[in-house]
């Protein structure tokens, strides 16, 4: 009986358990027919990007591939856009793009972050209340004033119109801020004694000490880059300059010709494996550190 | 002469070294942080301070991005609230039912699976966070070729071929062209995709939790799962709470242009599924009537600061 009450002890039940206990099973069933469900169109997203076309368009569908082929990603690339545009160069300014982004963003909100957390100055807690706030911002709706600000900055047909607007994240600097209030002050203190100037203590100790929040916000960053369309859209009218997210868009808009929808939607399917499958390999890779920051992101 | 040459000092030193000195020592002082804060002020300024403002100024104007903005008071108010059938009748009812589920309903089911979550051993429980979370990786674009494909309106959509295989069917439904199916379909997408996040915060929170104060409870005779979660979680992770809460009303807002982009037209068909940013596109991009839009766009930040008012009444630490 002794292995039976190992899992019906009390050791194992509650929060953060290290093992299994009788009272997850109700968890077990409910989440697990709920996952299977959200997964589905992720599933759907790998299976169909390696469909031939004529599983593409069977009838009845079928949701599982049958006879793999990588058809779909050799046309995507041999493709031009109706502009004349290879598809790879929309691939090539996402990737120059979204590491410009996430680099910049890394340094800005740090930087900034260090000056919240730790410098001594008395607008500090104005501004850290002023970006709180704006944690409520919702970009989208101040699309029109934004456009006129980017025009009048010159920045229409650019490629730094794509890294700056994206740039000041008040989600990141408010993580940042938050985790480096984790720093003690004893660290920094004893660092100015022996001499130490602001940029040391930033760049040797402030951010070696905060990779998981680092991790984070490139996660963030890296979102919010890769996946847009809208810039492309909005302030780009040079075809060369435009984002693969943007080239994605065109393909699956019904205002595209009808032709143009049917023999793109093997196409699409490849250009959404390739926008989606770097968002799941970085966040695999980084979750445990993006979950030690969360538990510093209390709104208070 | 040496009272002369003293008060020549003075004097000089009031003027010109004296405010040099002090504007020295404030750089010394404070320089440092305003250098280090300075890239992100300037940039939070530019894209976030100024648009904000600029659109708070243009909504007291007639403006269609030809001739200079002129004044007209509060006109573009009035006739939002009186004279904007669609908006009365279509975007607004439209708007708060989507918020109302996808707020509140998406956020209570963000925080019921990350309790859920945190009562599974640590290997189970990524594999669950990560399936949960990845949706809204990629909310969007991506998406889009999903969705138009399973909801698809010949026979050859999944959500149709499935329906007729079951005899539930007889003839294909244009899912999302047909106005009674719109809504509810952007409300599906839209809670699918919305484990972001707060809900990581949110389980990131529930973990931090010390057990002894449940072990506490139990000693005092508190007995349910349910007395749990109201007396010991949640007051336990108030910050984490209203960090959801916040990024959960930004996320439904800021969603808004899904129905655009499943139906594939502003305006969605029979204004079905037009949500208020999708009004603010109408008017701002397609009839140019920026300064309309412009008052359109401060409803909805109002809103949404509101909403967010709320939230911090519910989950506010001290007070």
């Amino acid at each position: 009986m002794k292995w039976f009450s190992r899992y019906t002890g009390v050791k194992n039940r509650g929060i953060n358990p290290q093992g299994f206990h009788v009272s997850q099973i109700k968890f077990y069933v409910l989440l697990v027919p709920l996952s299977a469900l959200m997964l589905l169109p992720i599933i759907y997203i790998f299976s169909s990007a390696f469909k031939p076309p004529d599983e593409l368009f069977a009838f009845p569908p079928r949701f599982f591939v049958v006879n793999p082929t990588l058809k779909n990603f050799t046309d995507l690339f041999s493709k031009l856009s109706n502009s004349g545009i290879p598809v790879s160069r929309y691939l090539f300014n996402s990737i120059v793009i979204t590491l410009v982004t996430v680099l910049a963003s890394i340094f800005v909100s740090s930087t900034a972050a260090y000056a919240l957390s730790k410098k001594r100055f008395k607008l500090k807690q104005t501004l850290f209340v002023i970006n709180n706030v704006a944690l409520m911002f919702v970009p989208i709706a101040v699309t029109i004033p934004r456009f006129l600000v980017v025009k009048n900055l010159s920045l229409l047909d650019t490629f730094w119109v794509h890294i700056l607007p994206v740039l000041a994240m008040p989600v990141g600097l408010f993580l940042l801020k938050q985790f480096i209030d984790g720093i003690p002050d004893e660290v920094i203190e004893a660092a100015q004694i022996d001499g130490a100037s602001d940029w040391w203590i930033y760049w040797r100790i402030i951010l070696p000490m905060i990779q998981p929040a680092l991790a984070t916000i490139a996660i963030l960053t890296f979102q919010a880059a890769w996946n847009n369309a809208e810039i492309s859209t909005l302030y780009i009218n040079n075809e060369s300059l435009r984002t693969l997210a943007f080239y994605l868009s065109t393909l699956t808009s019904t205002t595209a010709t009808g032709a143009n929808a049917v023999a793109g939607q093997g196409i699409a399917a490849a250009a959404a494996l390739i926008m989606f499958l770097p968002n799941l390999v970085i966040f695999i890779f980084l979750q445990g550190q993006v979950m030690s920051t969360m538990s510093r992101s209390g709104l208070k | 002469m040496q009272t002369e040459l003293n008060r020549q000092n003075v004097v000089r030193g009031f003027d010109e070294s004296g405010i040099r000195r002090s504007f020295l020592g404030w750089l010394n002082k404070e320089g440092g942080a305003y250098a280090f804060l300075s890239p992100y002020a300037l940039l939070f300024i530019v894209f976030i301070v100024v648009p904000v403002l600029a659109a708070s100024l243009l909504s007291f104007t007639f403006f269609d991005a030809i001739q200079p903005p002129r004044f007209i008071g509060l006109s573009n108010y009035i006739s939002l609230i009186t004279q904007d059938d669609t908006f009365m009748k279509y975007v607004l009812p439209n708007t708060i039912q989507f918020a109302v589920i996808v707020g509140p309903g998406g956020y209570a089911l963000a925080f019921l699976l990350a309790w859920m979550l945190a009562q599974l051993p640590r290997i189970p429980r990524t594999i669950f966070a990560l399936i949960l979370y990845s949706p809204s990786m990629t909310a969007g674009v991506a998406m889009a070729v999903v969705w138009k494909t399973l909801f698809s309106g010949d026979q050859t959509g999944y959500l149709n071929s499935f329906l007729m295989e079951l005899g539930l069917l007889r003839e294909p439904i244009q899912w999302l062209q047909s106005p009674q199916y719109l809504m509810t379909i952007m409300i599906v997408v839209t809670l699918w995709s919305s484990m972001g996040i707060g809900f990581l915060a949110m389980l990131a929170g529930i973990l931090e939790i010390s057990p002894e104060l449940y072990e506490a409870a139990a000693i005092d005779g508190m007995s349910s799962r349910w007395q749990e979660i109201f007396y010991i979680t949640i007051p336990s992770m108030k910050p984490q709470m209203l960090f959801g809460a916040v990024m959960s009303i930004v996320g439904t807002f800021q969603a808004g242009a899904i129905g655009v982009t499943l139906s594939g037209s502003n305006p969605t068909p029979q204004y079905a599924g037009q949500l208020i940013v999708n009004h603010i596109e109408d008017y701002g991009f397609l009839r140019y009537e920026m300064g309309y839009a412009a008052a359109v766009s401060v409803v909805l930040l109002l809103m949404v600061l509101f909403f967010s008012r709320v939230a911090t009444r519910l989950f506010a630490s001290e007070a």
